[in-house]
C-alpha cells in the first residue's frame, strides 16, 4: 500500500464524515421546518437566514448546558452507550458506494470508503450490534422509564431485523453477490431493472423493517412520550443528550443510503451510461445518489406526521405474524421464480 | 468467482490484501465515532457550568420522589422472543450463502432449502400455535371488536395451553 | 509484519477482554466485556481472511446471543448484585478442573501430531462464501439439513421451558 493510496483513503473518510455531519445538522433542521410546513406553522426561522443557522445555535446550547449525571447512574456504561449507538451508523457508512469510479491522474478511485465483497453481511453485523447502545443507556440511566424504552426497543429491533434480513437475501438472490457494488451493476440498465420494481414485497418489508430498527414513527416505541417520557435517553442531558440525536439522525442517513443502494440502484441513473461521459458522469451518478437519499430521508419526515404510532402488542404482532412469513413467502416465490426462468 | 469486478475500464485491484485494507478503513469510523463523542464532552466540561443539587441528580419520576430501585424484573416473554430470535437468526444466516451460490446450483438448491424452510416454519408455527408470539395473553370475555385483547382480567391457570386467541388475522 | 502485529495486538485485546469478564463482579460488565472480546475475536478471523465466519462471529454471538445475555442479566436483575459467595469453592474448582483438561488435550493435539494444526485447509476466496455454500449445500447437505431440525428442537424446547414459568 503505497502512500497516495492511504491518503486517498483518508479523504475518502473524512468527506464521508463530513457529509454525514452535515446532513445530521441539516437534517436536524429540515426535521423541524418541514413538521412545521406541514402543521401550518412556521418553524425556527430566527437564526441566520431563513433559519439555516439554527443547527449550529443548537450544538453551541448543547454545550453550554450542565450536564447533569443523576447518582446512582453506572458511569462507565452511561458513557459508553452513546459511543455503542453511533459507532455502527457510522462503519455502515463506510461501505455504501455513493458515486461510480472516478479517474483522476490515471488512478481509479473508486467513490467508496472500503468496498468490502460481503458488504451486506458486515451491514446486517452492524444492525444487530447497534441495540447495545439503546440497551445499555436503559440499564445504566437507573431509572424506570429508560430502562423500559431500552427494553422495549431492543426486543423491536431484534424483531424486525429478522425481516430485514430476508428481505435482502432475496436482493441477493437476484444479484447472487454480497457486494454492494454488484448489486448497483446488477440494477444498472433502465427504471424497471431497479429492484424496487423487481421485488416490491422485499421493498415494503425492507423500509418497514428500516423505520423500527432506526426508531422512528410510527414505531417509535422507545420515546413514547405519552408513557415513557423519552425513552431510553430520558436521563441524559446537554451534549449527551445531543449525542443520542445524532446517532438517530446519522442512523436514519445510513438507512436511506443502504435503500437507496439496495433497491433503487444507488448511484445508477436510469437510460444513462455514465461512464461514457467520463468524470462528468461521475458528479452526476454522485448527485443522483444525494437526490435519491434526501427523497428517503424526506419520506422518513413525511411518515412522521401521517401515521400514527403502533400499541406495542401491535408492533410485536407486525414483526413476527406478517413481516416474517411475508419475507419467507417472498424469498419463496423469487426462488421458484429463478428456477423457473433460468 | 472472481473479486475483480470490472466496473468501467480499468479493473479494481481487489486482493486479499485489499481486503485488509477495506475493513481497516471501515475501523477508521470507529476512531472518528470515538473521537466524536470525546471532543464535545471534553468541549462541554470546559464550557458547561456545574451545580449540583440533591434534587436534580435524582432520576426522573414524573416530579415525585424516586421509588424504590430502577432494576425491576420484567416479563419473561422479552427472553422468550430473544431466544426465538437467535434460532431464526442463525437461520437467516444459513440463508446469505445459498442465496449467492443460488443461481449456480438452480433446482437443486432450492429444493434443499425449502425442506430447510419448511422445518423452520414449522417451528414458526408452532411458537405462533402456543401464543409465545402473542403479547396480549388474556383475553376479555365481553370484549368485542379491537377491544377484545385490551385488559388483562385474571390469571389463567399455568397448565392448560391458553385457548387460541386469535387466529391468524 | 503488520499482519502478525494486529494478530498479537487483537489476541491480547481478546485475552485481556475474556480475562476481565471472569473476574469482573458486574454481570452487565461481564457481558459488555464479552462483547469487546467477540469483536477482537472477529477481527482475528478477518487476519485468518476468514470474513464470513468474522462477520458471523458479530451477527450470531455479539448481536443475538449477547443480547439474549444482557436480557437475562436484567430479568434477573443481577445488574447490581455482586456475585454471590455461594458455590464459588465449587465453581473454582470445577473450572480450574476444566482448564487443565482443555490444556491437556490441546498439548497432546500439539505433540502427537503437530502439522495439523499450523496449516490452514484449503484457501479462501472471496472471504470464502461462495465457496462455502458450494459446500454447504453439495457436500455437507445432510448435516445442514440435520441443522435446521437441531434448531426446530430448540425452538420448541425453548417454548417448553418458558411455558413452564408463565
Amino acid at each position: 500500500m503505497d502512500i497516495v493510496t492511504l491518503i486517498i483513503i483518508c479523504v475518502k473518510a473524512l468527506v464521508v464524515f463530513a457529509a454525514i455531519m452535515l446532513t445530521v445538522m441539516a437534517m436536524t433542521l429540515a426535521e423541524r421546518r418541514i413538521s412545521a410546513f406541514m402543521q401550518n406553522r412556521l418553524g425556527p426561522n430566527r437564526v441566520g437566514p431563513k433559519g439555516l443557522l439554527q443547527p449550529l445555535a443548537d450544538g453551541i446550547k448543547f454545550l453550554m448546558k450542565e450536564d447533569v449525571i443523576p447518582s446512582g447512574v453506572d458511569k462507565p456504561i452511561f458513557l459508553l452507550a452513546p459511543v455503542m449507538l453511533i459507532v455502527p451508523a457510522l462503519m455502515t457508512f463506510a461501505i455504501i458506494p455513493f458515486g461510480s469510479e472516478l479517474h483522476l491522474f490515471g488512478r481509479a478511485i473508486q467513490l467508496q470508503v472500503a468496498d468490502i465483497n460481503i458488504g451486506v453481511l458486515y451491514i446486517l453485523a452492524l444492525t444487530s450490534v447497534g441495540v447495545y447502545g439503546i440497551v445499555l443507556a436503559g440499564w445504566s440511566s437507573n431509572s424506570k422509564y429508560p430502562l423500559l424504552g431500552g427494553l422495549r426497543s431492543s426486543a423491536q429491533l431484534i424483531s424486525y431485523e429478522l425481516a430485514m434480513g430476508l428481505a435482502i437475501v432475496s436482493i441477493i438472490l437476484l444479484a447472487g453477490s454480497l457486494r454492494l457494488n454488484d448489486i448497483i451493476i446488477q440494477q444498472q440498465g433502465h427504471f424497471l431493472s431497479w429492484n424496487v420494481f423487481k421485488q416490491p414485497l422485499a421493498f415494503l418489508i425492507f423500509v418497514v423493517a428500516v423505520y423500527a430498527e432506526t426508531n422512528r414513527l410510527p414505531f417509535d416505541l422507545t420515546e413514547a412520550e405519552q408513557e415513557l417520557v423519552g425513552g431510553y435517553h430520558t436521563e441524559y442531558s446537554s451534549i449527551k443528550f445531543a449525542m443520542f440525536y445524532m446517532a438517530e439522525y446519522a442512523n436514519m442517513i445510513t438507512a436511506s443510503a443502504l435503500t437507496v443502494t439496495l433497491f433503487l440502484g444507488g448511484w445508477d441513473i436510469p437510460l444513462m451510461n455514465e461512464a461514457a461521459l467520463g468524470n462528468l458522469g461521475v458528479l452526476l451518478s454522485v448527485v443522483s445518489f444525494v437526490i435519491k437519499t434526501a427523497l428517503f430521508l424526506f419520506i422518513f419526515i413525511w411518515v412522521r406526521w401521517t401515521f400514527p404510532r403502533f400499541r406495542y402488542d401491535q408492533l410485536m404482532r407486525l414483526g413476527w405474524k406478517v413481516m416474517l412469513p411475508l419475507a419467507l413467502v417472498n424469498i419463496f416465490l423469487t426462488a421458484g421464480y429463478l428456477t423457473l426462468t433460468v | 468467482m472472481t473479486i475483480g469486478v470490472t466496473i468501467n475500464s480499468l479493473p479494481v485491484i481487489n486482493s486479499s490484501t485489499s481486503m485488509y485494507r477495506d475493513f481497516g478503513t471501515s475501523f477508521i469510523f470507529v476512531l472518528i465515532g470515538i473521537i466524536l463523542v470525546a471532543v464535545p464532552l471534553l468541549l462541554q466540561r470546559i464550557l458547561s457550568p456545574r451545580r449540583k443539587t440533591a434534587e436534580k441528580m435524582s432520576t426522573y419520576e414524573c416530579g415525585e420522589d424516586v421509588e424504590g430501585p430502577a432494576w425491576v424484573k420484567f416479563n419473561i416473554r422479552f427472553y422468550v422472543i430473544a431466544l426465538i430470535f437467535i434460532i431464526f437468526d442463525v437461520e437467516v444466516v444459513f440463508l446469505f450463502p445459498w442465496a449467492v451460490v443460488y443461481k449456480e446450483l438452480g433446482l437443486f438448491a432450492f429444493v434443499e432449502m425449502m425442506i430447510f424452510l419448511g422445518i423452520l416454519a414449522l417451528g414458526l408455527a408452532y411458537v405462533w400455535r402456543k401464543g409465545d408470539l402473542e403479547w396480549v395473553k388474556y383475553s376479555v370475555p365481553y370484549g368485542r371488536g379491537r377491544y377484545r385483547k385490551l385488559t388483562i382480567i385474571e390469571e389463567t391457570p399455568a397448565s392448560p395451553a391458553p385457548a387460541p386467541q386469535e387466529t391468524a388475522a | 509484519m503488520t499482519g502478525s502485529f494486529f494478530f498479537y495486538f487483537f489476541a491480547a485485546v481478546t485475552l485481556t477482554s475474556a480475562l476481565l469478564v471472569v473476574l469482573n463482579r458486574n454481570a452487565v460488565y461481564s457481558a459488555v466485556l464479552l462483547v469487546f472480546c467477540f469483536f477482537s475475536l472477529a477481527v482475528i478471523f478477518l487476519l485468518l481472511e476468514a470474513y464470513f465466519l468474522a462477520i458471523l462471529e458479530i451477527l450470531i454471538y455479539a448481536g443475538a446471543i449477547m443480547v439474549l445475555f444482557l436480557f437475562v442479566i436484567m430479568l434477573l436483575s443481577l445488574g447490581r448484585e455482586k456475585a454471590q459467595e455461594h458455590f464459588r469453592y465449587l465453581q473454582r474448582g470445577l473450572s480450574l478442573f476444566l482448564v487443565i483438561v482443555f490444556f491437556l488435550s490441546v498439548l497432546i493435539i500439539f505433540l502427537s501430531d503437530s502439522g495439523i494444526l499450523h496449516q490452514p485447509h484449503g484457501t479462501f476466496t472471496a472471504g470464502g462464501v461462495n465457496a462455502l455454500g458450494e459446500a454447504l449445500f453439495t457436500k455437507y447437505l445432510l448435516p445442514f439439513e440435520v441443522a435446521s431440525l437441531l434448531l426446530l428442537v430448540a425452538l420448541i424446547g425453548t417454548v417448553y421451558l418458558a411455558k413452564r414459568k408463565v
